[in-house]
């Protein structure tokens, strides 16, 4: 009963696991490399998750200077998530612009096939 | 002039920022090399006046904006950071020459401004990493450096340069993502981002709730040690530097992974140190037991490498080693070597890849077969690989015997006498592969590929001379690296004893 409590009362990290841990393994497990781009977004996105649900505070507003609010969610991370999306894309544009490029050198993104292909030269 | 001074820690970053952002408008290569040459040596006088302020003065603290610290972020100069921003900005001012016939020979025409570009960007990444006091900004920093030397990498010629680049972009996102799980633990317990202001609180909330911190602690590990290609976690450097244009390689190997190890020496000396008690985990026992694979393992495999740049890429995994077994053994002597062989390697390092990328540029080779009886041929290009390489053999009188002293002497105090035998056993590995190149370059009969082969040009040759007569200065007079790297790291354990 004790575990189910600490389980629902960490809900947010529980899904914050899952989806790093599914981005990971898709990122390891996958050959095609456009799948393990998609397997390493996952896996950034769950860390924005990580950030973000920590900032929220139940009942609590934005941060606004007003005598009428005292309770309010803590607007950094959402700051450091932005910049982290933005990094995110950035990484996700290069590295797809990158698969682009294998593509026309080898005419495949199977890694094992493209391994083989260098291997006979 | 007096305006400008007190903003010279944001212009160690803005000047290659703008540099880079220029050379994108640009379309002919040479008036990019023209920019980015007028950026690289600037640097360095930033740098030295920055360094010269901190020796003389003490830390300096910036306020990017004006924003009072810790809310807004900080750049922090201290003597460490200060080596680290003068041996990155140095090492780019020396070597640029080299780039333009470099990058001229080996890079479309049509694409040179861009590589310049990505240069520059790379260069703001790696001092912003080292001049930063915020864990989140340097994630930002790490990030800029890590894209733009994606795409360095892509630009070598080889069709395996592609798959090189992909692979550490895979590899290179997941560490910098461990990095910000890591930083995000760290702030969900203290709340802050700025590394002075975590030291302060950490130790409260460690002893409050110690599982976040040591998780934070291992995520941090793991991210920058993927960064910095810290045994096993460097399979995709051999690639990296084995596919890159030469001028990248020299670029890279000098100076990327010394950043990262300067982030994991700060994290773990300023930050995590003060706060946690690390006897309690076996944190040093790890990074010793990592380092010695690095040191006997890599070297090993280096000797069995035909491609004489993947083989010194093997050698940098194995000197990485070298430099984490100082962080590993942790008292005032062994953090010394670790510093100090932060430039050693760099000037060395840089200096074999350099006299390689001449090679190629003569020859089109880079395979030891092709290279027989090259030192011939190019007399003045191998001997200061040679004297380089006798550098990182660790012969007395050269740069490499100054770092292994230390770490030797640093080992003795903390009582592990078998880490010398290791230290000796990688250093006679790396007589073996380095032995190998000399025999092959110098005692043999000239390979048809070489035969027209001679000296670079002088705007290659001078940068090489530079550097390998710096590894021999640096073994000898030893006042600007061991003096100081003594000074940051007795700087550096003050925090905890």
């Amino acid at each position: 009963m004790q575990a189910l409590q600490t389980f629902a009362e960490h809900y947010n990290y529980v899904i914050t696991i899952f989806l790093m841990v599914t981005g990971l393994y898709i990122v390891v497990a996958r050959g095609n490399m456009v799948k393990k781009l998609i397997g390493l977004s996952i896996f950034q996105t769950s860390v924005y998750l990580l950030y973000i649900a920590p900032g929220k505070i139940v009942g609590g507003t934005a941060p606004i200077l007003d005598p009428a609010f005292t309770v309010y969610a803590n607007p950094l991370p959402h700051v450091l998530i932005l910049t982290a999306i933005v990094v995110g894309v950035a990484t996700l544009a290069l590295g797809l612009a990158l698969v682009v490029r294998i593509n026309e050198c080898y005419g495949t993104i199977e890694e094992d096939e493209i391994f083989a292909k260098d291997d006979e030269q | 002039m007096t305006a400008v001074l007190p903003h010279l820690p944001a212009l160690q970053v803005v000047v290659p920022l703008l540099g880079a952002i220029l050379a994108g408008f640009l379309r002919r290569g040479t008036t990019a090399f023209v920019l980015a040459l007028a950026v690289s040596w600037a640097l360095p006088l930033i740098a030295g006046a920055l360094l010269w302020q901190v020796l003389a003065g003490g830390p300096i603290s910036y306020r990017l904006g004006g924003w009072e610290p810790p809310y807004g972020i900080e750049y922090r100069v201290d003597v460490f950071n200060a080596f680290v921003l003068m041996l990155v900005s140095s090492i780019g001012a020396v070597i640029m020459p080299f780039a333009r016939r470099s990058v001229a020979l080996e890079i479309d025409r049509g694409r040179q401004a861009w590589f310049y570009c990505m240069y520059l960007l790379c260069l703001t990444g790696l001092l912003g990493i080292a001049i930063t006091g915020d864990a989140f900004n340097a994630f930002v920093f790490l990030e800029i450096s890590a894209l733009s030397t994606y795409v360095l990498i892509a630009a070598g010629r080889d069709r395996r340069a592609l798959i090189a680049s992909y692979q550490y972009l895979i590899m290179g996102t997941i560490g910098a993502t461990f990095y910000v799980i890591g930083v995000g633990l760290i702030w969900v317990v203290t709340g802050s981002l700025n590394l002075v202001d975590i030291t302060a609180r950490l130790a409260e909330a460690a002893a409050v709730q110690p599982r976040p911190v040591i998780a934070a602690l291992a995520f941090l590990t793991v991210g920058v040690s993927l960064k910095l290609a810290l045994f096993p976690l460097h399979s995709w450097l051999p690639n990296a530097y084995a596919f890159a244009p030469s001028f990248a390689t020299t670029f890279l190997a000098a100076t990327a992974t010394k950043v990262a190890v300067y982030l994991l020496i700060r994290l773990y000396f300023s930050v995590f140190w003060p706060a946690l008690r690390l006897q309690d985990l076996p944190v040093n026992a790890l990074i010793i037991g990592l380092s010695i694979a690095a040191m006997i393992i890599a070297s090993f495999i280096a000797i069995f490498q035909t491609d004489l740049k993947r083989m010194l890429a093997y050698s940098s995994v194995a000197q990485i080693g070298y430099i984490t077994l100082g962080i590993g053994i942790a008292n005032q002597d062994g953090l010394t070597g670790s510093i100090v062989h932060l430039a050693n390697h760099a000037v060395m390092k840089a200096t074999l890849f350099m006299a390689l990328g001449a090679v190629f540029y003569r020859t089109g080779a880079v395979r030891l077969h092709d290279l027989s009886g090259i030192g011939q041929k190019m007399p003045l290009t191998m001997t200061a690989f040679v004297i380089a390489g006798f550098g990182i053999i660790g012969t007395p009188g050269t740069a490499g015997f100054i770092s292994k002293w230390y770490l030797a002497v640093g080992a003795l105090h903390a009582g592990g006498w078998p880490l010398v035998l290791v230290i000796m056993t990688s250093s006679l590995l790396a007589l073996v592969y380095i032995g190998r190149v000399i025999e092959v370059a110098w005692f043999r009969e000239a390979s048809p590929v070489c035969a027209d082969a001679r000296d670079p040009p002088l705007s290659m040759l001078i940068p090489i001379l530079v550097l390998a007569a710096a590894t021999i200065w640096f073994g000898i007079d030893t006042q600007w690296t061991a003096g100081i790297a003594g000074k940051a790291a007795a700087m550096l354990l003050g925090g905890f004893t």
